[in-house]
C-alpha cells in the first residue's frame, strides 16, 4: 500500500537534514537496509495506532526543537560511587578526553565510528539485525532511522563476567543539539554484562540499543534520563535473549517534555528471565511513554514489566506493553504491572496492557491502574506526627518501590531513590 | 489536660449531626473509658481530635493543656502530644514498619524542637517495647500493618504508643479483636505507661479490659453525648444489664 503523501514528505525532509554515514561494505549496507525499510514504512504520524497516546511530531521534524540546558548543583554526578568504564558523549558526540580507556577485563569495547569503517567486526552480523526483527508485527521506524543515520555509538562485547559495568554518560551542552546513537551489545555464552546510562545526551535524542544475550549470558541495564526538562528523546532497547540468561533493565525518568522509551524483546531460548522496570515522575509538561514488546518463544521463561509512574500538574503518563506467547511457549510465566499515581485531577494516564497467547500451560497476569494518594494511610502516618509533605513522599516512594525493587545492585538503587527523594522534595 | 466544650460536629458529606455536644474533661493521671451503644458517636468523637478530613465541627471546642487542638494539622496534634490507637489500623503498603516509627518518632521531636534519636538508641528503644508486647523482628521488618493479624495490628498500635510516649492516648475499642493473652499484653503495655502526666481516654465495649486497665472515671455515650458519668461501677452495671436500663434513666 502506498504511504500518503504527508508520510513521505515528512520521511524525506527528515532524511534530506541527515546524510546517511560512509563506512565499510557491511556498515553501508546495514544502512541501505534500513534506509529501505525507513522508506517502506514512513516516520510515524499522529494517526499511527501504535502512536495514538503520544504525538511523534516533534521527534520526526527536520531540526530538532530547542531545549534549554539545565545545569544541577544539588548533586554530584550519578554513578560516581560505582567504580566503572565510563564513556562520555556530548550532544551525541564521543568525548574521548572525558572518558575512561575503554579497557576492562571480559571487555571489548570499540565506537560505532571507527569499527564501521573497518571490514572485519564481531558487530557487523548484529548491526541493524535486531532492530530489523523488532519491525514485525508493529513497525518502529525511529529506530529504522536511527540504523541509517547513526554516527556514532560503542559496540562492547562480554566474553566473560565484566571486571566493572559500562558507564555512557550523555551530556547537554548546545541548545539545539539532535544527536543519534546506535549501540551494538553482545553478551556471550556464559558473560556478564552491566551497561549503565545517565544524562539527557541532547535537545533532541534518538538512541538505539541492540542487545543479543547468547546461552547463560547476563545484561543488566539501568539508566536515568536527566533533569533537563525541555529535552526530548525516543529510545529503543532491541533484544534477543538465548537461553538460561536473564535480561534486566530499569530505567528512572524524571522530567522531559516528551520520551518514548521502546523496549522489543524476544525470548529465544529455554529456562530464561527477563525483566523491564521503570519509574517515571513527571510535573506539568511532562510527557512520558513506555512501550513494551515481549515474545516469548521458548519454553519456561519468565517476564516481567513493572512500570510506574508520579504525575502531577496536568503530566501525562503513557504506557503499552505487551506480552506475546508463541505455540509451544509453555510454561511462560509473564507478568505486567503498570500503575499511575495521579497527584492531581489534572494528570492522565493512558494505558493499553496486552496479553496475546498462542499456548495453553502459561500462567499470565496483566493490571494497570491509576489513583490518587490513599486519604485513610495518610492521615494515618499525620496522625502519628509526619507532617503532610513528607507523608506524602513516604507512600509515593512506596508506590514506586515495586520498580526500584527491580534493580540488582544495592548500591546503584539507594543512589536512584535518593534520586528519587530529592525530585519529591523539589516537586512539592 | 484534655478538656471538650459542647463539641457539635456534622458530616461535611452530607447533612448528618453525630455529635451533639460532648462534654468531657480527662485530667493529667487519670484513665477515663468510655462506653455506648454501636453507632453512638465514640470512634467519631475519636477521628475529629486527632484531625481526621470529612467532619465539621460546628459548635464548641476541644483544647489540649490549654491550646486548641481542633485548629492544628493532625501532625500538629500528634507533636502537641496527642495519640489515637485507632480502631481499624490502616494497612500501609510499601512503607516499612520500622521506618515508619523513627519517621514519626523523629518528625515529633523536630516540631518540639528536640534532637533527633540516634538510629542506635532508636533500635535499642524498639527492640525493648516490641519485645514486651511478643511484637517480633519480622513485624518490625515487615510493611506498616500489612498482613498482620487483627491482633497484631492493636499491638502496633500500643508499640506506637509506646514509643511516641504522648500525653493523652485515645485508644478506640484496642480490645477488640485480642485473644486473652494479648489483652493482658496490650494492657500491662498501657499500665506500664500510666504516670501522674499523661491522660487515657480508653473506648471499649467491654468491662474485660478495665479488669486490666483500671478506669478512674466511666462515661456513657449514647446518641452522640455523655449520658452518664460514674465511676468503675458503671462498666460494671454496663456488663450485666446492658444500656437499656441507664437510656431509659436518662431519656
Ligand atoms: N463518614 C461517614 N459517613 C456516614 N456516616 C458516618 C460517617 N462517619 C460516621 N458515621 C455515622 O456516625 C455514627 C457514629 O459512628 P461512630 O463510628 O462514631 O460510632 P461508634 O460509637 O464508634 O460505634 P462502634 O461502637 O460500632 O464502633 C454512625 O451512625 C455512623 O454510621
Ligand atoms: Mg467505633
Amino acid at each position: 500500500m502506498a504511504l500518503p503523501q504527508a508520510k513521505l514528505d515528512a520521511t524525506e525532509a527528515r532524511l534530506a537534514a541527515l546524510p546517511v554515514p560512509d563506512g565499510a561494505a557491511w556498515a553501508k549496507a546495514a544502512r541501505e537496509d534500513a534506509l529501505a525499510r525507513l522508506r517502506a514504512m514512513g516516520l510515524p504520524g499522529r494517526r499511527d495506532e501504535y502512536w495514538r497516546f503520544t504525538n511523534p511530531a516533534d521527534l520526526i521534524l527536520p531540526e530538532a526543537p530547542e531545549a534549554a540546558v539545565f545545569i544541577s548543583t544539588d548533586y554530584g554526578p550519578l554513578y560516581d560511587v560505582i567504580d566503572r568504564v565510563k564513556l562520555v558523549f556530548v550532544d551525541g558526540v564521543f568525548d574521548a578526553e572525558a572518558s575512561d580507556d575503554p579497557v576492562a577485563a571480559g571487555l571489548e569495547i570499540s565506537r560505532l565510528a571507527e569499527a564501521s569503517a573497518t571490514d572485519i567486526h564481531w558487530a557487523k552480523d548484529l548491526y541493524g539485525t535486531l532492530e530489523a526483527r523488532g519491525q514485525v508485527p508493529v513497525q518502529r521506524p525511529l529506530a529504522a532511522l536511527n540504523t541509517a543515520t547513526a554516527t556514532d555509538g560503542v559496540l562492547i562485547r562480554a566474553t566473560g563476567k565484566a571486571e566493572k559495568p559500562v558507564s555512557l554518560v550523555y551530556l547537554h551542552r548546545n541548545t539545539t543539539s539532535d544527536a543519534t546513537l546506535h549501540h551494538v551489545i553482545r553478551v556471550e555464552e556464559g558473560a556478564e554484562l552491566t551497561v549503565l546510562e545517565n544524562g539527557p545526551a541532547a535537545a533532541r535524542f534518538n538512541k538505539c540499543m541492540e542487545v543479543d544475550v547468547a546461552d547463560g549470558g547476563a545484561f543488566h541495564h539501568i539508566r536515568a534520563q536527566g533533569r533537563d526538562h525541555e529535552r526530548r528523546a525516543v529510545t529503543h532497547m532491541f533484544a534477543r535473549v538465548g537461553k538460561e540468561s536473564t535480561y534486566k533493565s530499569f530505567t528512572l525518568t524524571a522530567n522531559g517534555v516528551l520520551t518514548r522509551n521502546e523496549q522489543f524483546i524476544e525470548i529465544t531460548g529455554d529456562n530464561s528471565v527477563v525483566h523491564v522496570a521503570g519509574a517515571a515522575l513527571g510535573d506539568g509538561d511532562f510527557h512520558h511513554d513506555d512501550t513494551v514488546f515481549i515474545t516469548h518463544d521458548a519454553v519456561d521463561c519468565e517476564s516481567r514489566q513493572v512500570f510506574k509512574k508520579v504525575l502531577r500538574n496536568g503530566a501525562t503518563g503513557v504506557f503499552q506493553g505487551k506480552i506475546l506467547v508463541k505455540p509451544g511457549a509453555q510454561k511462560t510465566d509473564g507478568y505486567q504491572i503498570s500503575q499511575a499515581l495521579l497527584l492531581d485531577e489534572d494528570s492522565q494516564f493512558l494505558a493499553k496492557p496486552e496479553l496475546e497467547i498462542y499456548a495453553d500451560d502459561v500462567a499470565c497476569s496483566h493490571g494497570s491502574t491509576s489513583g490518587a494518594i490513599d486519604e485513610t494511610a495518610l492521615f494515618y502516618l499525620r496522625a502519628r506526627g509526619i507532617p503532610k509533605s513528607l507523608a506524602q513522599d513516604l507512600l509515593t516512594l512506596a508506590f514506586v518501590a515495586e520498580a526500584i525493587d527491580e534493580i540488582e545492585d544495592d548500591a546503584i538503587a539507594a543512589e536512584i531513590m535518593s534520586r528519587l527523594e530529592g525530585w519529591l522534595q523539589r516537586h512539592r | 489536660m484534655l478538656n471538650i466544650k459542647n463539641l457539635h460536629v456534622s458530616l461535611e458529606e452530607e447533612d448528618k449531626q453525630i455529635l451533639r455536644g460532648v462534654d468531657l474533661e480527662v485530667h493529667a493521671g487519670k484513665v477515663h473509658a468510655i462506653m455506648g451503644p454501636n453507632g453512638s458517636g465514640k470512634s467519631t468523637l475519636s477521628y475529629v481530635l486527632s484531625g481526621r478530613d470529612g467532619y465539621e465541627v460546628t459548635e464548641g471546642s476541644a483544647t489540649l493543656e490549654g491550646a486548641d487542638i481542633l485548629d492544628m494539622e493532625p501532625e500538629e496534634r500528634a507533636a502537641a502530644g496527642l495519640f489515637l490507637a485507632f480502631q481499624y489500623p490502616v494497612e500501609i503498603p510499601g512503607v516499612g514498619n520500622m521506618t515508619f516509627l523513627r519517621t514519626a518518632v523523629n518528625a515529633q521531636r523536630k516540631a518540639r524542637g528536640e534532637d533527633e534519636v540516634s538510629a542506635a538508641d532508636f533500635l535499642k528503644q524498639i527492640r525493648a517495647k516490641a519485645k514486651d508486647l511478643k511484637i517480633d523482628a519480622d513485624m518490625l521488618k515487615r510493611a506498616v500493618n500489612v498482613g498482620f493479624s487483627g491482633g497484631e495490628k492493636k499491638r502496633n498500635e500500643i508499640l506506637q504508643m509506646a514509643m511516641l510516649e504522648p500525653k493523652m492516648c485515645i485508644l478506640d475499642e484496642t480490645d477488640s479483636g485480642l485473644d486473652v493473652d494479648a489483652m493482658k499484653l496490650v494492657a500491662d503495655g498501657v499500665n506500664a505507661l500510666r504516670d501522674a502526666g499523661r491522660g487515657f481516654l480508653v473506648i471499649t465495649h467491654y468491662q474485660r479490659l478495665l479488669d486490666h486497665i483500671k478506669p478512674d472515671v466511666v462515661h456513657i455515650m449514647a446518641d452522640g453525648k455523655i449520658v452518664k458519668t460514674g465511676g468503675p461501677e458503671l462498666a460494671l452495671e454496663v456488663e450485666n444489664n446492658g444500656y437499656a436500663d441507664i437510656l431509659a434513666e436518662v431519656a
